[in-house]
């Protein structure tokens, strides 16, 4: 249920990120979710991949420096308010949400969105508790590379 | 057990290394004023005749001899030997300004490879060993040097010359060569090749190294040790004395020694000139007393470090200078400060970075900035920028601390700043341009 997200540094200069996508395209990986964060000089990459383990070992290949971050990915019905039912849940229990980014396509026929907290357990704990279990694996379409 | 090349001079009395001292240094000041009429010129100009120097004791009395004079003088102006009895010229690397050319008779090369063979042992050298010399060949000393010494100890020599990464990680390996010589920016380079490589120290035959030519820091000198699983040796020299091996360390790792029985050393103030007592931090001055071809008198090497006279546990007699803090020529003055990318260097050890890092100074509205390039390393990384901006943030406080000024940090791709084979470009500096 808990998904690796990579986790790219990327220095803040023209063509960084089209490198990425150029080595992931090339090795025929699609991306199901992507967020930047950045400072004015350098920024992290965050994305969920359908093939992580090789995105990562492609890109360390290639030189760039990454970690695997443990993440939740939260089904969340699409209609006003819902985000806020499980922030303000979130909220009661006092769990900090380090960031969150939403997914690119459908799961479930709902929308989705990338949690990062510091005790994933607990909060995956408490969305199954209130009827909301985490996506898995195969619904995001993250393919099982042990195969 | 200490080894030596030549044990009676390197452990020679203190009263004999003065007595060779004294006897050379009056032949020396009777050649150039026989020989050599720009040296003559100098002294006449002081009122100086060769009588005025019967020893040690008189040298202060000498004129300094700077870079300057060797481009005025430019090409022969200092040879004191007529060309048919000189057998090789050798250059500086031109990192400032014009070239210097230097001669040298079979006599000067030899003296010269001898020194160079002495530190070879002194880093535990012996004909059983195979010796790497990756520093490069041709007018630059390093390699020419190196590989006199390597053969004079004996040594299987591999004339490696500088470049070609796969190639030296190749034969240090094929050949399993135990000792490297080369600058310590690439000792440190190779030492990263071959950790991604996932050679392990253990499996890297490397025993010792002996890097020079350009100023690193102790922080350094640990880092290499630790990746190459070998003991590093400091070596010093200029092109203009004759070229490395004018000073190596022994087995205590605290410092070189000179090699008294061919120079004399002495420590000025930059400013006034004034020669300091010992223990004092100023500007190595050099007198080469056994040259015959390219003889320098009180020559201004422009760098800043300590001599210390102290019973060494290696058992040599020999005067021992200090890391140098860097060539003064090195040195920056920041917004009137002065800064050697030594210091930059150590803090960024200090912080677990690797030593890949370049310095850019800048004048904006008339105010000088300086920005440190510094690449990312796995270590350091982490999925949130609150922790990077941290680590950021302590990397310009020890700067800080450091320098006395601020500089600006910035975190960089790895492998994003040039890997140099021979000396390392350390500073962009903008305001010249």
């Amino acid at each position: 249920m808990i998904i690796q997200q990579i986790s790219v540094f990327l220095e803040n200069r023209a063509g960084q990120l089209a490198e990425i996508t150029s080595i992931l395209a090339g090795a025929g990986i699609n991306m199901r979710a992507l967020h930047i964060a950045e400072t004015a000089d350098y920024g992290v990459l965050r994305m969920i991949v359908d093939k992580p383990q090789r995105t990562a070992a492609l890109l360390l290949e290639h030189g760039f420096i990454l970690s695997m971050t443990p993440v939740l990915a939260v089904v969340v019905p699409d209609e006003p308010g819902a985000l806020g039912k499980i922030l303000t849940l979130l909220a009661r229990e006092n769990i900090d949400v380090e960031y969150v980014y939403s997914v690119f396509g459908r799961v479930q026929g709902q929308a989705c969105m990338i949690f990062r907290v510091a005790d994933l357990d607990r909060l995956a704990a408490l969305l199954k508790d209130n009827g909301m279990p985490p996506a898995l694996h195969g619904e995001l379409g993250i393919q099982d590379e042990q195969k | 057990m200490e080894r030596y090349y030549q044990k009676e001079i390197e452990c020679a009395s203190r009263d004999q290394i003065r007595a060779w001292q004294d006897e050379r240094l009056v032949r020396q000041v009777h050649n150039v004023w026989d020989n050599v009429p720009y040296y003559r010129k100098k002294m006449e100009e002081k009122g100086l005749t060769p009588a005025d120097v019967k020893g040690v004791d008189d040298l202060h009395k000498l004129p300094f001899v700077s870079k300057d004079d060797l481009r005025e003088a430019y090409p022969y102006g200092l040879v004191a030997r007529p060309l048919r009895d000189c057998v090789r010229i050798q250059s500086t690397s031109g990192t400032t300004g014009k070239r210097v050319v230097a001669f040298y008779t079979q006599h000067d090369i030899d003296l010269w490879e001898d020194c160079c063979a002495r530190a070879i042992v002194a880093a535990g050298g012996t004909n059983e060993d195979v010796c790497q010399v990756s520093y490069g060949y041709g007018l630059f000393t390093g390699g020419p040097g190196l590989n006199g010494g390597s053969h004079k100890v004996g040594c299987l020599t591999i004339p490696a010359s500088s470049g070609n990464t796969e190639r030296q990680i190749m034969f240090i390996r094929d050949l399993s060569a135990t000792i490297l010589c080369c600058t310590p920016s690439y000792a440190a380079y190779l030492g990263e090749t071959m950790k991604e490589m996932g050679l392990t120290p253990d499996q890297i035959p490397l025993k010792a190294g002996i890097f020079g030519a350009e100023a690193w820091s102790e922080e350094m000198r640990q880092d290499i040790q630790r990746t190459l699983g070998i003991k590093a040796y400091d070596i010093y020299g200029l092109t203009e004395l004759s070229g490395p091996g004018v000073a190596f360390e022994c087995s205590a790792q605290t410092g070189m020694h000179i090699n008294e029985d061919h120079f004399i050393a002495e420590i000025i103030d930059p400013n006034t000139g004034e020669v300091l007592p010992e223990g004092s931090k100023g500007e190595l001055v050099f007198t080469s007393i056994t040259k015959e071809a390219f003889p320098l008198l009180r020559y201004r090497t422009r760098d800043i470090c300590v001599l210390r006279h102290e019973d060494c546990p290696c058992g040599r007699t020999h005067v021992k200078m200090s890391k140098p803090m860097g060539r003064s020529d090195d040195m920056l003055i920041v917004k009137g400060v002065n800064v050697f990318p030594s210091q930059i260097e150590t803090v960024l050890l200090g912080q677990s970075f690797a030593p890949n890092y370049q310095i850019i100074v800048d004048r904006v509205n008339n105010t000088d900035t300086m920005e440190v390039l510094v690449e990312m390393t796995p270590e350091m990384f982490s999925d949130q920028l609150s922790q990077v901006a941290e680590k950021e943030k302590q990397v310009v406080a020890a700067l800080k601390a450091m320098l006395g000024i601020y500089a600006k940090v910035r975190l960089v791709a790895p492998k994003s700043i040039q890997r140099s084979e021979g000396k390392a470009v350390r500073v962009i500096d903008k305001r010249k341009i």
